[in-house]
């Protein structure tokens, strides 16, 4: 059951949704959309480089970020290795660069951008996003990037265009953790068309201001963060407009248990574990889960005539 | 002092606390990672399993090298394998749980995993309290057949931790094929093998 909340804000096709909510953000929207046009905003690939020309949005939380070596040591990372603390210790054998991100499927305007163009195709903005993992731990982390639906505008998807794929990369030499069949490579996540349009979607290149590091997803990754993490792919190489709903690499590897919305519920369990409850990496007490880990204002008209228990 | 010393039980001794002050030296230098209460009950998890391997090699470790003396330090063994399961389970209801009885029986109820593992610690608690000389005497041939419960204890640990894991199965797998190991050893011709090994590779003690 969706609880609506007075502050709900409603769909609107007419109005663009930034205006919609506050007027001022619009403003330093326009602002630092400026800037970043003169200043051409250039950052370096290594990882802990300063990403600049990042500007500050509204969107943030009233709630502590969790702590940069927290971030970048304790992942879910596959291709890395299955144990938290592989991404951290494998992830030097990735290439960031060069790199090059397939737009295509059911598109009309398909393309391969190179990811220095990509950094440069909207402008960078700061947004804190809570992170609830599917394993019952959360963090509050500060990424930099551009809302999806910037790349999604420029590929005009087509009539047919329903649903969104994204791929990592699939190469062993440099994903180690490729080298083990626990997931069937590469790793796939998919989104409907209007969740990936929906302005709380972003592509991330950095957190913390600087350049995203290669354990978290470098040089570009998805954060959906109304849903469980693993929704949220790294290194992405690939997003393809599709008709049908993409089968993820999680609901090839279990069905029963990982579905293709997995949105964060405290209300539907993942079979084995309650999901009522996180842990905030850094703090001692158990929170409650927040329906849509408290995103349900903006999102959860999405979701409006949908049995959430059956399509979890 | 010295006489200690010589006492395999207290190197021994010595050897089981190796866990524990891991995990006090790692809390006390911030070495239990992002995730300490996750590290915690991990740790105590995976060490509990271990206890419970080395105390079922003691009988086909003294088969295979003919030291009937061994026996004298599988009690210790066993009694710091249930140490560890003690800490596991207090690491859940306290850590976990923050003990709120209706969340923990609903747990024990709703989890599988939680009530295999709830199952195994529960029986657990008869063997320790068992262990002593006199209840030994007390109970006499019917002490061995309580005893036996260990070889379920141990599977329902294994099928715990096969059933908590997300996806890779690897360490609970390694585990699995220990117990099998050590089951095998105790079979008819598991037994005739370790007599085998014995008088083909163990030199004969004048």
């Amino acid at each position: 059951m969706l609880i609506r909340q007075p502050d709900d804000i409603l769909p609107s096709e007419i109005t663009p949704p930034d205006i919609y909510r506050e007027r001022r953000r619009f403003m330093q929207g326009i602002g630092a959309l400026a800037v970043g046009a003169v200043l051409g905003a250039t950052p370096k690939a290594q990882a802990g480089a300063k990403l600049t020309g990042a500007h500050a949005s509204a969107y943030k939380l009233d709630e502590d970020g969790t702590p940069y070596k927290d971030v970048s040591t304790y992942n879910n990372f596959y291709e890395f290795g299955t144990g938290k603390a592989d991404p951290a210790e494998k992830a030097d054998s990735l290439k960031t660069r060069p790199w090059t991100v397939a737009v295509e499927g059911e598109v009309g305007n398909p393309g391969i951008y190179d990811i220095d163009a990509l950094l440069k195709l909207a402008p960078l903005e700061e947004r804190v996003y809570r992170m609830r993992c599917v394993e019952g731990w959360s963090m509050v982390i500060p990424w930099v990037g551009f809302p999806l639906r910037e790349i999604i505008r420029r590929a005009a998807p087509t009539g047919n265009a329903r649903y969104v794929e994204f791929v990592t990369l699939h190469d062993p030499r440099q994903m180690p953790g490729q080298r083990s069949r626990v997931l069937d490579w590469p790793y796939v996540e998919g989104l409907r068309l209007d969740e990936a349009m929906h302005p709380l979607t972003l592509m991330a290149v950095g957190l913390y201001g600087e350049v995203l590091p290669r354990q978290n997803g470098a040089p570009i990754r998805l954060v959906v963060p109304w849903k469980y993490g693993f929704k949220s792919a790294k290194s992405i190489v690939k997003i393809r407009f599709v008709e049908r709903q993409p089968l993820t690499a999680w609901m090839r590897a279990t069905p029963s248990e990982y579905g293709f919305y997995s949105n964060v519920n405290p209300e539907v369990d993942h079979p084995r574990w309650s999901q009522a409850k996180e842990r905030r990496i850094g703090e001692f007490f158990k929170r409650d889960t927040l329906m849509f880990n408290g995103y349900g204002s903006q999102v959860a008209q999405m979701y409006r005539s949908m049995d959430l228990k059956r399509f979890f | 002092m010295t006489a200690a010393l010589h006492n395999p039980k207290f190197w021994i001794f010595g050897i089981c606390l190796f866990p524990l002050v891991r995990l006090i030296v790692l809390g006390g230098s911030g070495g239990l990672g992002a995730n300490p209460i996750e590290f915690i009950t991990h740790s105590t998890g995976t060490w509990t399993l271990t206890g419970l391997m080395v105390t079922l090699l003691v009988t086909p470790l003294r088969r295979l090298t003919g030291r009937a003396e061994l026996i004298r330090y599988r009690r210790m063994l066993g009694l710091f394998t249930f140490f560890y399961a003690c800490l596991h389970f207090i690491t859940y209801i306290w850590l976990d749980q923050f003990f709120d009885p209706a969340a923990i029986a609903r747990d024990i109820i709703k989890r599988p995993f939680i009530t295999i593992g709830f199952a195994a610690f529960v029986l657990l608690i008869p063997l320790a309290a068992t262990s002593t000389h006199s209840m030994m005497r007390r109970l006499g041939r019917r002490w061995q057949q309580l005893h036996r419960l260990v070889y379920l204890v141990a599977m329902l640990g294994v099928i715990h931790y096969v059933w908590l894991v997300k996806k890779d199965l690897t360490e609970p797998l390694i585990y699995g094929a220990g117990l099998t190991l050590l089951m095998i050893l105790r079979l008819s011709w598991g037994v005739m093998l370790l007599q085998l090994a014995r008088n083909r590779f163990v030199p004969a003690r004048f």
